[in-house]
């Protein structure tokens, strides 16, 4: 149950975005330079200050025009009716930014869209703050409430949580829409030398949290700036203040904040000793160094060698330019710095040049390689959106740069060998995927038609008949693209079009492409894996000889898809009620006594040496497309060689990874009281866990299982674990700095046997000694890989518990990402990639079953249960409604 | 049953019918300036000016409505499109807009009513308000953007003031229709906030947008979700799209704004696109194929025409979807959904 390869049925997720990042420049407090274009008159320039805000990768932004010497009100008003006609800029939301409220309400009446206001707060009683409320309510805005009331400005957790919760209640009692209210419960400088002012960093994180558990649906923003307030003039502890403070607020719900993305350092390249000396700041704990000084006295002493620097940081910040080219484009990749990008791209382009290389190199290598480390370090919480978009940025600059000599080499190949429209689909806007394949099919020959991002299908079908094109490439990376993609074929099937389909992207599948595309359209379309596979199936596409057995080909291959689907469920599904009066009923007499060593169970280091034992070989071979059963395949008559060579290269491997430990192996699992509410599991801590039931109707002895059948609704214990496979990044960068893809393959292959063997041992300690219900179970390593044992450990996404989205639940409960360091992306796929997570049911009559086919019925009773709707629900159950 | 009420009950069993076109209905009356302009001695040409026709050739918007009525509609829409203090300045008229107003909600009222008593089955008036002809979200001025020829409070109540007079006069419902400009429309819907506070009831608002250009922007440049991020706060009773093009173009706007909006939606697209003449051919059963479309995937709660269609067109509609069963509204997650032109949604 490894998730090397995101599963064909993952649905993704929630479109929306997580952390908002509000450009903060076009603001006269926060901004010297804007505050003095606009006390200039200057509206020019400042138009063009808030369209780099946006081009930088602000997805609001915050205009503020308090300035004593201004007439702000009519600053405020000629700046919104100038950005109102510039599309680029007024295409984000924007937030009307002012403490006079004439200011506020002129903003008001002057945006189309739907903004927000900041602030209104309790400060002068509740009937002002309730008209002001009523009053955004009646333009349609929402509203950042800052934690401010008749008494003065919240300062401590029970201050902050008692003027939100009071807000919250009266917001809501008139009728205001929960999600509109955004908080802002004070961010306050610490490390002042004033005692009281020690909590104040954490009283906010622990404040939010708490508010967010109080008040539904409503979001967090906070100022940065005055946290580290005392160390003005230092911009290096400054910076690594405001890093440290996101790294725990985010998590604790802090989902907006006002930033520039220049202040903020990726969390991991923070000096350990000043990081530390910031965590023990801002969570107010007591230093491990430093003798019996306080953690304020810590960080200032240490801030004395950061203080000035900024001259040697300026030193430091030149040292990198000396550096060789590759790890140079790196550094401004992962710094998001494009001062130097398109030098650096030229250099590593001739040097590829001089030793016969080509321009698309530069690409494929250096700045793949820089893109990867900034996904990984911002899937681990360690590099937060606005800096990613910095550096998504840089990587444009430099494929811009080299485009013309990625043309200037087709060109002497001659005529195009086919014409190509790229697209990114209407909603989406990630483009540099398609960015990438467009530049690998230019290269070889073919001429594309780039139309961009958020593009319509309108756009797509005028220009493939204007411009007589040969093909057309969708691409997309998060869900709602889906639907989109099938919406373009349906329009081409519409328009009587012929050409192929081709379709690329994060979370496109064949499997989606050939149950929801293919069929739209009666042309050829194709599901394209990656940028590499692009070449080949154009040039197929487009061969008098190839094409057309090509696009049979496929066409055959799609069909066995949709008939390997069709073939399940196609019998009658019951009434939700009558499949739970058919529920599974064990006998609850057998059931587990209550965990041996109940609690958090962390494992920072499993022995690889004793996972390696535990292998179970059959998926290994079954990867590399051997079929066969291990050890039996090692002799087989047809693929044994291959096998016996594969599996002592992987032998080989294995005795370096585990001699030299390039792998870490670390854990998490825990147990928690519970009781059956129905189809939930609902724990003691008042978590709820919906699962869905089988709706098949069952021939006669056949219960409808639900997982939540195993569970006694007298009361019982439920477990649940996440292990994952770190450190093979690295490995893996060598490998491919070295073209040795082989290896590559090879090392995540062995690293997914790893977190399966690990998932497996773990589960045999908590049979044995952490839940201890079966302390004298002694199974082979065969007996153990067919599960000969008592209990199961299903996971979310997989065929019993089919919506990945209660994942998010587990890893919450585990603390996964502190206690084994694995991250869900927002489609819910672990990171790192060889990860493995479940719940436990010790039950002995408890057993896996797929939940196959449910009705409308269970999904929308499952939406209620789940608190989602049912929108929502169908798009991550999709595929167990068809 | 309030209004609301009644209509949400009649729309939750079957698709309700709008009317279709006026402008054409009354090009058919051959009328001279001299019947429009009546005995009113405004000073002014008055032909063209249809909304005064409810003062001096009341017979003329009479019969239409029992056209529509006629043909199935369930609603009739007001024939007040222009009748705002800025649109009469153009006939000298802005001194009658109370009276145009008042009198064009009363005739439809009467209308309606006349036909409820006949069958039981119950009729609403929607008063109509157009966009006019100003816009607040850009500058007529090109080397000026930052130009405006008109400021929301004046435009909000020049609403208000059609407004209260079509509720005088008896409309179920305001409809602000024709929506180019998405900030004009908010300004509508304050204008109906405030009467509703001198009132003290609920006036309910239908909202209908209207596309110039085919990727699904209006003129102020907002997509369809974008749109309906910045006016879900009016509690729409409707919300949908109206006039520019016929059912054919709007067809993938439609499917966008019935997956996204949890109020009811209602559609009355042109009679497919003007030929050269700038007249409307497309026959009555070839739009009902295509909004029937609509009804068939269950989009759409409300039917009906705009330019170009007849009672003919509103007929072969009513008949197309007869029995069809309506959308369902969906319930919506409470997540935060802003927008500048284009939608912006956070995440839970």
């Amino acid at each position: 149950m490894t998730e090397t390869s995101a599963s064909a049925a993952t649905p993704a997720s929630a479109s929306g975005s997580r952390f908002v990042n509000i450009g903060e420049r076009t603001n006269v407090t926060g901004s010297a330079r804007f505050k003095k274009l606009i006390m200039a008159g200057d509206y020019a320039t400042a138009v063009e200050v808030a369209r780099q805000q946006v081009e930088n990768g602000a997805q609001v932004i915050d205009i503020n025009m308090d300035e004593g010497l201004l007439d702000a009100l009519e600053a405020m008003t000629t700046f919104l009716n100038l950005i109102a006609a510039e599309p680029d800029i007024a295409r984000v939301p924007i937030m009307i930014d002012s403490s006079k409220w004439d200011v506020i309400e002129a903003g008001l009446k002057c945006v189309s869209g739907k903004p927000i206001v900041n602030s209104i707060s309790m400060k002068e009683g509740e009937e002002l703050f309730l008209k002001q409320a009523r009053t955004c309510m009646a333009y349609g805005a929402a509203v950042v409430v800052m934690a401010f009331d008749e008494t003065g400005q919240a300062d401590t957790k029970a201050r902050k949580v008692e003027i939100c919760s009071r807000a919250y209640k009266l917001l809501t009692g008139i009728g205001f829409p929960p999600e509109d209210i955004i908080f802002d419960p004070n961010v306050f400088a610490v490390a002042t030398g004033i005692e009281e002012h020690d909590r104040y960093a954490l009283d906010f994180i622990e404040a939010v949290a708490e508010i967010k558990a109080a008040c539904p649906h409503v979001h967090f923003s906070g100022g940065l700036s005055n946290l580290s307030f005392s160390f003005r003039g230092n911009e290096t502890v400054r910076r690594a203040m405001h890093s440290v403070f996101l790294y725990y607020a985010i998590p604790a719900g802090l989902d907006m904040s006002i930033v520039n993305a220049g202040q903020l350092d990726v969390y991991d390249q923070i000096d350990p000793a000043l990081r530390e000396a910031c965590e023990d700041v801002i969570l107010m704990r007591t230093p491990k160094a430093g003798g019996d000084q306080t953690a304020t006295e810590r960080l200032i002493e240490l801030a004395e060698s950061f203080k000035g620097k900024d001259k040697a940081q300026e030193k430091a910040t030149q040292e990198w330019r000396t550096w060789e080219p590759v790890k140079r484009i790196e550094h401004a990749l992962v710094r998001g710095i494009d001062a130097h990008i398109v030098d650096d791209t030229e250099e590593a382009r001739q040097a590829i040049f001089a030793r016969g290389g080509r321009p698309i190199e530069v690409i494929e290598g250096p700045l793949m390689d820089g893109m990867n480390v900034v996904g990984d370090l911002f899937g681990s919480g360690k590099m937060f959106l606005p800096q990613v978009v910095k550096s998504a940025r840089v990587m444009k600059k430099a494929v811009a740069h080299l485009i013309p000599f990625i043309e200037a080499e087709k060109d002497a190949n001659s005529k195009a060998k086919g014409r190509i429209i790229m697209a990114t689909v209407k909603g989406d806007v990630h483009d540099i995927g398609k960015n990438i394949v467009g530049v690998v099919l230019q290269c070889n020959g073919y001429e594309v038609i780039d139309l961009g991002v958020m593009v319509p299908w309108s756009t797509i079908l005028e220009t493939a008949q204007k411009e007589d094109v040969d093909i057309i490439g969708l691409s997309g990376l998060i869900t709602p693209s889906l639907d989109e993609m099938v919406t373009v074929a349906e329009e081409m099937q519409r328009a009587d079009m012929k050409i192929p389909l081709l379709i690329g992207g994060a979370t496109t599948s064949k499997v989606h492409t050939a149950l929801r595309i293919d069929p739209a359209y009666t042309g050829a379309v194709i599901h394209v894996l990656d940028a590499s596979r692009a070449v080949g199936v154009a040039s197929q596409l487009l061969s008098d000889t190839q094409a057309e057995g090509y696009i049979e080909s496929v066409a055959i291959d799609y069909e066995k898809v949709r008939e390997a689907r069709a073939g399940k469920g196609k019998r009658d599904v019951l009434p939700i009620a009558d499949a739970r009066a058919n529920a599974f009923k064990p006998d609850f007499a057998d059931k587990a006594p209550a965990p041996m060593q109940p609690g958090l169970h962390v494992f920072e280091d499993w022995d690889l040496a004793d996972l390696r034992e535990t292998f179970d070989w059959t998926p290994f071979f079954r990867a590399w497309e051997l079929a066969g059963t291990y050890p039996a395949i090692l002799d087989d008559e047809v693929v044994g060689e291959s096998a016996r060579n594969l599996f002592e290269d992987a032998q080989k491997m294995l005795d370096t990874i585990v001699e030299e430990k390039w792998l870490t192996a670390r854990g998490v699992c825990s147990f928690w009281e519970c009781h059956q509410d129905g189809d939930d599991i609902l724990l003691a801590d008042g978590t709820r866990l919906p699962m869905l039931r089988q709706q098949v109707e069952k021939s006669r002895d056949r219960a409808n299982f639900c997982l939540s059948d195993f569970v006694d609704p007298a009361g019982d214990w439920l477990g649940g674990f996440a292990v994952g496979i770190h450190g093979i990044d690295e490995h893996i960068a060598r490998f491919k700095a070295a073209h040795d893809d082989y290896s590559d393959i090879l090392l995540k292959a062995l690293a997914d046997r790893f977190a399966e063997a690990f998932a497996e041992r773990l589960h045999q300690h908590v049979r044995t000694t952490l839940w201890g219900y079966s302390p004298d179970e002694q199974l082979t390593n065969e007996a153990l890989i067919r599960e000969q044992y008592r209990g199961i450990r299903p996971a979310p996404g997989y065929p019993a518990c089919p919506d990945h989205s209660l994942k998010p639940i587990l890893f919450d409960l585990l603390r996964a990402q502190d206690t084994a360091g694995i991250t869900l992306t927002e489609s819910q796929a672990m990171l790192p990639t060889s990860a493995v997570s479940g719940f436990y049911f010790a039950h002995p009559e408890s057993q896996y079953f797929g939940v196959a086919r449910i009705g409308r019925d269970q999904l929308e009773d499952y939406a209620a249960r789940r608190g989602v709707d049912i929108a929502t629900a169908e798009r991550w159950l999709r595929p167990n409604l068809d | 049953m309030t209004p609301r009420e009644a209509f949400e009950d009649q729309a939750s069993r079957r698709i309700l019918i709008t009317d279709g076109a006026f402008g054409t209905e009354i090009q058919n009356w051959k009328l001279s300036e001299a019947d429009y302009a009546g005995d009113l001695d405004l000073g002014h040409d008055q032909k063209g000016n249809n909304d005064i026709l409810a003062l001096t050739k009341p017979e003329v918007p009479e019969a239409i409505h029992r056209a529509y009525f006629e043909a199935g509609a369930d609603i009739a829409e007001t024939n007040t499109f222009s009748a705002n203090r800025i649109s009469q300045a153009d006939y000298g008229a802005q001194g009658l807009v109370r009276e145009i107003n008042v009198a064009s909600a009363q005739l439809a009222r009467k209308v309606a009513d006349e036909f409820t008593a006949k069958d039981g089955r119950p009729r609403f008036v929607a008063g109509a308000i157009g966009p006019t002809n100003k816009t607040l979200s850009l500058s007529p001025d090109v080397n000026d953007p930052g130009y405006r020829e008109i400021d929301w409070d004046t435009l909000v109540d020049v609403y208000k003031e059609q407004a209260a007079a079509l509720v005088e006069g008896g409309a179920d419902f305001i409809l602000i229709e024709t929506v180019f400009d998405t900030l004009n429309a908010k300004a509508g819907i304050m204008a109906v906030r405030q009467l509703e506070a001198e009132l003290g009831r609920e006036v309910p608002i239908m909202l209908s947008m209207t596309l110039t250009d085919l990727s699904g922007r209006n003129l102020s440049g907002h997509t369809v979700e974008a749109f309906w991020h910045a006016v879900r706060h009016a509690r729409p009773l409707t919300i949908g799209l109206n006039c520019s093009f016929g059912a054919t173009q709007l067809r993938p706007h439609v499917k966008v704004l019935s997956e996204i909006a949890d109020s009811l939606i209602m559609i009355y697209p042109n009679a497919g696109l003007p030929n050269e003449l700038g007249a409307y051919d497309e026959m009555p059963a070839t739009t009902a194929g295509f909004v029937k479309e609509w009804a068939d995937a269950g989009q759409v709660n409300v039917l009906g025409g705009c330019c170009g269609s007849t009672p003919a067109h509103i007929v072969e509609i009513a008949k197309a979807v007869e029995g069809l069963p309506p959308r369902r509204v969906p319930e919506l997650a409470p997540v935060t959904r802003l927008a500048g032109l284009e939608p912006f949604t956070m995440a839970a």
